[in-house]
């Protein structure tokens, strides 16, 4: 048998496998260079970017539990400006999409930053973290409110040229309303999901180990709920999914197709093995080779009840 | 880089300190004094990440197996604190652990000619020894300086003094040496001319950057934090630099700007 086929598409993106690097987990790109090879993934997103750098959360900032790990980093980055003149000039010249994530402090924040990356050649595609539990503003204001979102997506859309994902957050009593918002706005694809919000105690100094309290639960312990709210959202919603959660080996990437979605993205796993994303992308392929499937693309939704 | 190695030995010093060898690419003999290694030390998923060590040692032996000749080598020297260090004192000779190393910046040996001052506290001590090496090696007068709480925390002295290096030792408890801070023991004896270099619990890091500071020597620590990714792409392991305010925040990573920094770029409260 010829080697399948495991090239996808996501709002356009075309990538030579599904795999994908998720914001926050693989820094700038350059990170990882030594450990794996950049163009042997499908896509790479960058840490998501705001109009002003910003410095993030008090330390400490990350602690394990079991299965997963919490943190509250606080979306510290280097702001877009200094992204486009320090990191993307390195990245355009890796023959792998790159997807910028990006978030604003408030509505307008957000299309600021989108329209500045519009016309930007090197930046594939946008993702709009309207998801994250670790800020005060932004963030989880717009992914829990189905109105707010909209406004989100509306306004980015209005700014970008560019396939536009919005990254939803589990922190909802109905993702798939959350889903269906964002699509009704315009979104391209949505990608799913984001960190749960939790909590860890240190029994002995009786306070919370975080500086901030609380933070995003990632890892295999979050894998089950993400695969839920995929399968959850693939039903209802017709966009192109990405699925992220717990993803540590071509397996579990695989069950996320199965479940619904297009592609998937690798968090956490980069930090226990930094080569992850290019083995899971392997570890698939393999998958395809023994069950003597030609292309990937055939297992999206392919899910028997 | 990313290799798997294999455990040559791994012996309990004294209760609760172990110090392990594993075979490693030759690269790594290149490595500098304070770079660390993260270590995966289950294939489950609990404990989930990777655990971070000093360098200990680096050097060549002879494999005692057949077909085998020199074989590179790094050590660690570490304690038993949780979860994760149980099940590395666990580990046999055989048994293949998965490493990423060498990471971070090391120590700055400084010119040739200046006292080189070394200061550990407990398992502190561990990248002191690798540095030790390193300076004796250029012919550098070394003195060390170890504290612990008691006699058990002092490690690994006699290899120093094989070294020729002098020592002093100070515990808590004066169960070993001089009873009471090692600062203390440490502030009679310095003066202008000599570099210091420190590892240990961040309080101790912080008297020695004081009194650095006051002496105008030339200081560097090595610094600890939690850390996911060690490569400096999760942000976890920052701590405040020098001019770290609330409104003009300034964040040093550990893994990757550190762990060794000059005493006057953090912030010491
Ligand atoms: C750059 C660097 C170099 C280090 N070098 C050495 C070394 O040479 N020898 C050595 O014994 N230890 C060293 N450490 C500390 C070592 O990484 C921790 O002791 C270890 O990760 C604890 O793992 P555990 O699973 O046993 O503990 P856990 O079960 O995770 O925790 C048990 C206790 O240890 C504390 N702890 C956990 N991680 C750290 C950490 N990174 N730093 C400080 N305290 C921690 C926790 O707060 C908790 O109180 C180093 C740490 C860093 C960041
Ligand atoms: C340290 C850390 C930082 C993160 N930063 C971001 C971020 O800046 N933007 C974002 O959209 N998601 C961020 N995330 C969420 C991840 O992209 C991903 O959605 C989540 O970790 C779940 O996937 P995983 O279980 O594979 O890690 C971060 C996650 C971690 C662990
Ligand atoms: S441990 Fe991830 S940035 Fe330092």
């Amino acid at each position: 048998m010829q080697r399948p086929d495991m090239s996808v598409a996501v709002a356009g993106i075309k990538m030579r496998n599904p795999v994908m690097t998720a914001s926050g987990t693989f820094g700038y790109g350059a990170e990882f260079a030594d450990y794996l090879d950049l163009e042997c993934i499908g896509a790479m997103i960058s840490k998501g970017l705001s109009l002003k750098p910003k410095a993030g959360n008090p330390t400490p900032r990350i602690v394990e539990t079991p299965g997963g790990m919490l943190n509250a980093i606080g979306l510290q980055n280097v702001g877009i400006d200094a992204f486009i003149e320090q990191k993307l000039p390195y990245l355009k010249n890796v023959n792998t999409p790159v997807i910028v994530n990006l978030y604003g402090n408030t509505l307008e924040e957000y299309g600021e930053v989108a329209a500045r990356l519009d016309g930007l050649s090197g930046v594939a595609g946008i993702e709009v973290n309207i998801s994250c539990p670790n800020v005060k503003q932004g963030g989880i204001v717009f992914g829990t409110d189905p109105g707010a979102a909209q406004e989100v997506v509306r306004l980015v859309k209005k700014n970008t040229t560019k396939p536009m994902i919005v990254k939803l957050s589990p922190n909802v009593t109905d993702v798939v309303l959350m889903a269906k918002a964002c699509a009704d706005a315009g979104a391209d694809a949505l990608s799913l999901i984001n960190t749960l919000t939790g909590m860890a105690i240190d029994l002995e100094r009786r306070r919370p180990v975080l500086a901030n309290v609380t933070g995003g639960l990632s890892g295999p312990a979050i894998k089950p709920v993400a695969l839920r709210m995929v399968w959850q959202v693939a039903k209802a919603v017709k966009l192109p999914l990405i699925g992220i959660g717990g993803i540590m080996n071509g397996r579990d990437a695989l069950e996320f197709m199965l479940a619904g979605a297009t592609a998937v993205q690798v968090g956490t796993a980069s930090f226990l093995d930094p080569s992850a994303a290019q083995r899971i992308a392997r570890e698939m392929e393999q998958y395809l080779v023994d069950h003597k499937i030609e292309s990937v693309s055939s297992l999206i939704g392919a899910l028997e009840l | 880089m990313q290799f798997k190695s294999m455990v040559v030995s791994n012996v309990e010093l004294s209760p609760n300190y172990f110090r392990m060898r594993m075979t490693a690419p030759q690269e790594l003999l290149a490595s500098a004094p304070g770079q660390f290694l993260m270590l995966k030390v289950t294939d489950a998923i609990d404990p989930l990440l990777r655990r971070p060590f000093g360098l200990f040692d680096v050097g060549t032996f002879t494999a005692e197996y057949a077909g085998c000749g020199t074989q590179a080598y790094c050590e660690i020297l570490y304690k038993v604190v949780g979860k994760g260090t149980k099940l590395l004192s666990a580990l046999h000779h055989g048994d293949v652990v998965d490493l990423l190393a060498p990471l971070g910046r090391g120590f700055d040996l400084g010119p040739a000619g200046e006292e080189k001052v070394l200061v550990g506290g407990g398992v502190g001590l561990a990248p002191l020894y690798y540095l030790a090496k390193a300076l004796v090696a250029r012919g550098e007068k070394v003195r060390l300086f170890a504290g612990g709480r008691n006699r058990d925390d002092i490690l690994c002295i006699t290899e120093f003094e094989r070294l020729g290096v002098e020592t002093y030792v100070a515990t808590d408890d004066g169960t070993l040496g001089e009873s009471g801070f090692v600062t203390q023991v440490l502030e009679r004896h310095l003066n202008k001319g000599m570099r210091i270099f420190a590892c240990g619990p961040t309080p101790m890091l912080g008297a020695v950057a004081k009194m650095a500071a006051l002496h105008e020597v030339p200081c560097q620590v090595s610094m600890e934090a939690y850390m996911a990714c060690g490569v400096g792409a999760c942000l976890g392991c920052v701590m405040k630099g020098a001019n770290h305010t609330e409104d003009t925040p300034d964040y040093r990573c550990v893994c990757k700007d550190g762990p060794v920094f000059d005493s006057f770029e953090l912030q010491w409260s």
